[in-house]
């Protein structure tokens, strides 16, 4: 399956890059967000993917079964996601002022 | 387990939260930040001497070992500019108070400033390589608020800029750590390390190595990333442009340090020869840009990027001598920049607040102390004796010849020149020109001024007696280019 | 803009629920899905249906506190369950655990003490963010 995800990782990657050079404030937007579930995404798939195995261990149980999945790309993606989402909802909060006091919608008004 | 490590973090934290829950504004706040800030540089001062009598030290968090737990190591280097940090969150503090008491433009300076003491000062500490990335984004997100907080046309627009390199910066970053775990399956620098050692991948190391490389660059604003600084760091108000200028960037330069001379060491003749052309370009670049403003900030702005150009071209030798420079040079170029940009806003406080250098002049006749305050850290960042700059701008050229890369000394060199002719160029425009409208004969605050002589007094003093810093560089250097130390500090006994 | 009778009606019922169901996510963490900043998360969507359904400033009236004043409050207490580890000579952030046998074996320690952190934190900077998104 790792290969699928590749592919999804490399799309997002483009269209994010894409967004990015396009000149309207809101699809930067939209670039930045594709841009930084991109990165989440490549962590997810990087330690491969495991299939109903869990990282938990069943009650009774002592140790993990083998072959679990990596618990650690989770919890980094978790935190990842946590500071993206932080920072993309000030960008927006950011973008909205930029449009309502300024009527800046468009990159070239950013010129000095 | 080790307090002393976790302290520089807890402490701007602890100044935050008081400040937050207190609820209080102007002057009592003021003084709560301030002692924060003055409890934050006697900790770290205290780090600093541990760590030169001790040796690199670190400690785990949540009692879960290395390199499973998250790691808190300082060597030398990291110890030096965490207490660098220290100093410079005192004198910016001690700055801002003024600007600050106005209660409604002044809400939330002192809790943010605090943050971003802590994020500069956890990525310095960072054992981990994700860690590093949670600091930097500690720092980023308190920068951007600071950035934008005034909510003037000229702040937001730097803004959005700001944070649109930044976002893009973060997102390079942690496809490298990705790609660096799925290859790898840690993420602790040391042992990061040691496995890259033991079984050297040189693709691997190449692509994430250059997933890196982007990122810290685009944070310390090396060529041809850096057009983001000059877009944003003359729009805050005085104290956050000065700690932005001091500390920022550095910290990218500083993370670059510490992962091309620690995690991807092998095919090391590619990566420096890359560096060495970055660095000739990001100077020239930088003082270009300098030469041809007309702005004090914007000036100021762009010669932070030609100095990160020594920086890398230390780096970028890699050699002993070379490294030890670019330690030198970074303590040095910390607190001369962040003084410069002090020294612009008193400035502009006699200058009806403007930075344009054709609306200003005349100072010198009523401000003559400023002028010669002006002068060490302008003279110390063009590299004149006796001064701080010229003993770092001097280990790197000789570092240069040693390594008999002609084309890097000469643009140092030249670099050198126009830096001291942007230099002289405030200095005439500002003081000696003589004025159309006589002003500018104010007192100055002493929040000011006070601020401005303490960073003036430690550049003479490094100038004046360059041997101790020197010596403790060449010893970090010797700590940066021999790893095993590192790694045996953070992993104990696990190394053969 | 009046928002629909479905959804107030709907919003009334919902909200208590929510926050009902967000603390027992907050509870049920460690040892099983669940945590603070889940439960944070749930709660922080309570207060956001409200929002829709009575605009910001209801909101804030239904909330009591300042939202600043949680983000503050949910960082110190987190703060204090990290440091309260060197009050026993262990690391910063080392998890101590108690067992209450006159509760049947109940396990309190201090990692619970930081999900609560967590999930004022998660509350304050979510609710915030929302609310100042609506207001103007």
């Amino acid at each position: 399956m790792e290969w699928f995800w590749a592919i999804i990782v490399g799309a997002l990657f483009a269209t994010a890059i894409f967004q990015l050079l396009r000149r309207n404030l809101a699809k930067l937007a939209i670039g930045l967000i594709l841009l930084s579930n991109a990165a989440n995404l490549l962590i997810f798939s990087s330690a491969g993917l495991t299939r109903g195995k869990p990282p938990m261990v069943p009650e009774g149980v002592e140790t993990l079964a083998a072959g679990h999945a990596d618990p650690l790309p989770q919890a980094l993606i978790l935190t990842a996601i946590v500071i993206s989402f932080g920072v993309i909802a000030f960008f927006l909060a950011l973008l909205r002022l930029a449009s309502q006091r300024l009527g800046i919608t468009d990159l070239e008004e950013l010129k000095e | 387990m080790n307090p002393m490590l976790i302290l520089p973090i807890v402490i701007p934290l602890i100044t935050a939260l008081a400040l937050v829950l207190s609820g209080w504004n102007g002057r009592k706040a003021a003084w709560l930040a301030l002692i924060g800030a003055l409890a934050h540089f006697a900790v770290n001062i205290s780090l600093l001497l541990g760590v030169v009598n001790g040796g690199i030290q670190a400690t785990y968090l949540g009692d879960w070992s290395a390199p499973y737990g998250i790691t808190l190591v300082a060597d030398n280097l990291a110890a030096a500019l965490v207490a660098v940090t220290g100093l410079m969150g005192t004198t910016v503090c001690l700055f801002g108070i003024r600007d600050n008491l106005d209660e409604s433009c002044g809400r939330g300076f002192f809790p943010l400033f605090h943050l971003l003491l802590m994020g500069v000062t956890g990525a310095f500490l960072a054992g981990d390589i994700f860690n590093l990335y949670v600091w930097f984004e500690v720092m980023l997100i308190a920068s951007f608020i600071l950035l934008a907080k005034g909510g003037s046309r000229i702040e937001l627009i730097a803004s959005v800029k700001y944070v649109t390199m930044n976002l893009v910066s973060s997102a390079i970053f942690l496809a490298g750590i990705g790609l660096l775990y799925a290859k790898t399956g840690t993420l602790n620098m040391a042992d990061l390390a040691l496995k890259l050692n033991e079984n050297p991948d040189a693709r691997l190391v190449l692509s994430s190595g250059a997933f890196f490389l982007t990122a810290f660059g685009i944070k310390a604003a090396v060529f041809p990333v850096y057009f983001w600084l000059p877009a944003s760091y003359h729009a805050p108000p005085t104290a956050v442009a000065a700690i932005f200028s001091g500390l920022l960037t550095k910290v990218g330069v500083y993370a670059l340090m510490r992962t091309f001379t620690l995690i991807f060491t092998q095919d090391q003749e590619f990566v420096t020869d890359l560096l060495l052309v970055v660095a000739g370009l990001t100077m020239v670049m930088g003082v270009l840009g300098a030469v041809s403003q007309n702005d004090i900030r914007r000036i100021l702005s762009f010669h932070i990027i030609s100095q990160i150009g020594y920086m890398i071209m230390g780096l970028a030798l890699m050699s002993p001598l070379a490294i030890a420079g670019a330690v030198f040079y970074l303590i040095h170029h910390i607190i001369v920049k962040t003084n410069l940009f002090l020294i612009g806003g008193i400035i502009a406080y006699h200058g009806n607040g403007s930075y344009e250098l054709k609306r200003l002049g005349g100072l010198f006749r009523h401000q003559a102390w400023l002028a010669v305050l002006f002068l060490i850290p302008a003279m110390s960042l063009a590299g004149f004796p006796p001064l701080s700059g010229f003993f770092s701008k001097f280990v790197l050229i000789k570092a240069g010849i040693e390594a008999q890369s002609w084309w890097i000394v000469a643009v140092a060199l030249m670099v050198s020149v126009l830096t001291l002719v942007s230099m002289s160029k405030i200095w005439n425009e500002a003081f000696w020109k003589p004025r159309a409208e006589e002003k500018g004969d104010g007192a100055t605050p002493v929040g000011f001024w006070m601020p401005a002589c303490i960073l003036a007094s430690v550049t003479l003093g490094i100038g004046l007696n360059p041997g101790p810093l020197f010596e403790f560089s060449q010893e970090t250097a010797a700590q940066l280019l021999n790893s095993e130390r590192y790694i045996r500090a953070v992993l104990g006994e696990v190394v053969p | 803009m009046k928002a629909s009778y479905l959804l107030e009606i709907a919003t009334r019922r919902l909200t208590p629920l929510l926050l009902l169901f967000s603390l027992w996510a907050l509870l049920r963490g460690h040892n099983a899905p669940g945590g603070g900043f889940i439960g944070g998360l749930m709660a922080a969507s309570a207060f956001g249906f409200y929002s829709i359904s009575f605009g910001p400033t209801a909101t804030r009236a239904y909330l009591r506190v300042d939202p600043f004043m949680l983000i503050g409050t949910g960082v110190a207490t987190s703060l204090f369950s990290g440091l309260l580890a060197w009050f026993f000579g262990k690391p910063f952030l080392t998890g101590l655990w108690t067992k209450l046998d006159w509760a049947g074996g109940l396990k309190l320690g201090t990692p619970l003490l930081f999900d609560v952190g967590v999930y004022l934190t998660v509350i304050g900077v979510t609710v915030s963010l929302l609310l100042h998104l609506e207001e103007d």
